[in-house]
């Protein structure tokens, strides 16, 4: 909470900047300015800011690297299908349930994956990205390999933009505790964290299962904005999807991941036609940026104020 | 009874193109601890360019080999020399960033060129027998994929263990900077591991396109990841413990389409890694190793 009336202040003029941006767009949805390609796209850059973030929190803040993001993605989109499409529920409380949903198996999962160092976790958790499509795929009540079509439209703009500033300001607040400052430290030196008394199992545990949830929650939105879903859109290309995002946008940086959702976002509208090319520039993102700057774009600097003031030679 | 050796037959000439393609993670794990996403797509190129060898160039099988094993060695140096020499000190998590990013290149590059759609391997390049052995049905084309496998696999153990180069790789992968000291190119080392792992998953490559009689741009990443779980289920990094992983990773896949579902045959590899890493994360030939600090 802010302390401090220059924080108040700053608080206060968040709120508005983002109460603006919020009513800026929905004013340009309901004037139609904004026709279904740009807000397709639209939706699709909050979802991919929603995993790009959360997934951040896993391999950035954490250093696990996780390489199933995708599957919990699934997870969720499925229980919220499911709750609204079998069970009649109505959309929160199948987001909830989605989000949970893939919380829950970021909790089977991670328990013990997350005992695993480095390469072996990753894949890992590819593999059971990979086992949950497969399941997907032999779930008959589920579609199969055909997946759940005709699901309601029910992701509109306002929660796209909401689950967006409450993925962000969530896992924001979340590195800014004193369970972030252990999570970094597992990140740094696992040894000495431990050493410290960090409880370092846990704390991964606790971050992987953010992240799914987070990742279920775009993928309920997903389900819902799309009509659509099946168990290939959720394969490993697309956990390297999100992988491309992260990294380029720096291991470790909120604003960061944002930006670059944004920009792969943007990338893959133009390139929808030609999707080997976007696929060689994701890997060429991936190559040159590890040789040229392992710790990403932003590294683990976060874009503030102070970035901007110092841009202007004033003072924060 | 019978059907359970047939299954066994079977699963034997898939597991010895798993563990061709093991042996080169492997090795490239033992010498530089880097898991070489890339090692599938390898293959990939591998069967493309004894695909070509054989289309185009009229060869028979084993020139195509020879070619695919010469083409593919050359590619893994390259890339080891691009990709991975820069981030040889750097954090593992890059090195693995890297690697996928090695691996997608492949992929797409070869869609680009080559299109995404599927060709099928010439069968003429190699005329089917099926030979019936006390009630067992035995291709032609599975003795020779074993039989193939087996040579290969024992010319690699005559270069690790009596060769100089071989006895560099054993020096580099237990200690680099011991080994840099003694007077060992360490870069050298590790050019040739990547080019004997390569050549390897090349040799696999054309024996993939003749046991399944297609080939396409993406056909090296299951695979890969199968050869991938059968490299820590013998113990990464150790070279006999590849060779056992291979051939029970593949037995234990046609068992399982065989007597369970087709379906659930790539999840079975992934449960059986995750199984592995729970009770033992060093494998079947693994010792136990605690971290340094």
């Amino acid at each position: 909470m802010p302390s401090s009336k220059r924080q108040w202040l700053w608080f206060l003029i968040n709120i508005v900047i983002l109460a603006g941006i919020f009513t800026l767009v929905q004013y340009m949805i309901a004037t139609r300015m904004l026709n279904q390609y740009y807000q397709i796209n639209l939706a699709s850059m909050c979802i991919n800011i929603i995993l790009a973030v959360s997934l951040n929190l896993i391999n950035g803040f954490t250093g696990q690297l996780s390489l199933g993001h995708a599957g919990f993605m699934a997870v969720g989109a499925y229980v919220a299908a499911v709750c609204t499409k079998s069970m009649d529920l109505s959309f929160i409380p199948a987001i909830i349930a989605g989000s949970l949903a893939a919380a829950l198996a970021g909790l089977i999962i991670g328990v013990p994956t997350l005992r695993l160092r480095g390469d072996y976790l990753a894949i890992a958790t590819l593999g059971f990205g990979e086992i949950i499509r497969v399941i997907l795929q032999n779930i008959e009540e589920v579609g199969g390999p055909a997946g759940i079509v005709g699901i309601e439209r029910l992701t509109t703009w306002p929660y796209l933009f909401l689950a967006t500033v409450i993925t962000i300001i969530v896992i924001q607040n979340l590195i800014n505790s004193s369970y972030g400052r252990a999570i970094i430290s597992v990140r740094e030196d696992e040894v000495a964290a431990e050493m410290m008394g960090v409880n370092t199992t846990w704390y991964k545990v606790m971050a992987f299962m953010i992240g799914a949830g987070f990742a279920g929650l775009a993928g309920a939105l997903f389900a819902h904005y799309f009509y659509i879903i099946k168990p290939d859109t959720f394969n490993f290309l697309k956990s390297f999807d999100i992988l491309v995002m992260v990294v380029l946008g720096g291991l470790g940086s909120t604003t960061g991941a944002i930006l670059a959702a944004i920009f792969i976002t943007v990338l893959t509208a133009y390139l929808q036609a030609f999707p080997a090319i976007r696929m060689i520039i994701y890997a060429m993102i991936l190559i040159l940026v590890m040789i040229y700057r392992p710790q990403g774009l932003l590294g683990n600097k976060e874009l503030t104020r102070k970035t901007f003031s110092r841009f202007w030679g004033g003072s924060a | 009874m019978v059907e359970f050796l047939q299954q066994m037959v079977n699963g034997l000439s898939l597991g010895a193109i798993y563990a061709l393609i093991a042996l080169g993670y492997t090795m490239v794990y033992g010498i530089i601890l880097l898991i070489n996403f890339a090692h599938g797509d390898i293959m990939m190129v591998g069967a493309y360019v004894g695909f070509f060898s054989i289309t185009m160039l009229g060869s028979n099988v084993f020139v195509a080999l020879l070619f695919a094993m010469l083409a593919c060695a050359a590619l893994g140096v390259l890339i080891e020399k691009i990709a991975y020499k820069p981030l040889r000190n750097s954090t593992r998590l890059a090195a693995l960033i890297t690697a996928i990013g090695a691996s997608l290149f492949l992929e797409y590059v070869t869609i680009f060129f080559l299109t995404p759609q599927q060709r099928v391997f010439p069968a003429e390049a190699f005329p089917m027998h099926q030979y019936q052995i006390m009630g067992l049905y035995i291709s032609n084309k599975d003795i020779f994929i074993v039989v193939l496998a087996v040579i290969l696999m024992i010319m690699l153990q005559y270069i690790v263990k009596r060769t100089r180069a071989g006895k560099a790789m054993r020096a580099v992968s237990l200690d680099r900077e011991a080994a840099m000291l003694m007077g060992i190119s360490v870069d050298k080392t590790i050019s040739f591991t990547f080019a004997l792992g390569s050549a390897l998953a090349a040799a696999a490559g054309v024996l993939i396109g003749l046991y399944y009689g297609t080939i396409n741009p993406l056909m090296g990443i299951i695979p890969g990841l199968k050869a991938f779980v059968a490299a820590v289920l013998g113990g990464i990094g150790i070279i006999p413990g590849a060779m056992v992983g291979g051939f029970l990773m593949g037995i234990l896949e046609t068992m399982v389409s065989g007597y369970g579902s087709s379906m659930y045959r790539d999840a079975v590899a992934f449960g059986v890694l995750i199984l592995i890493l729970l009770i033992k994360p060093t494998g079947i030939f693994g010792r136990n190793d605690s971290e340094k600090v």
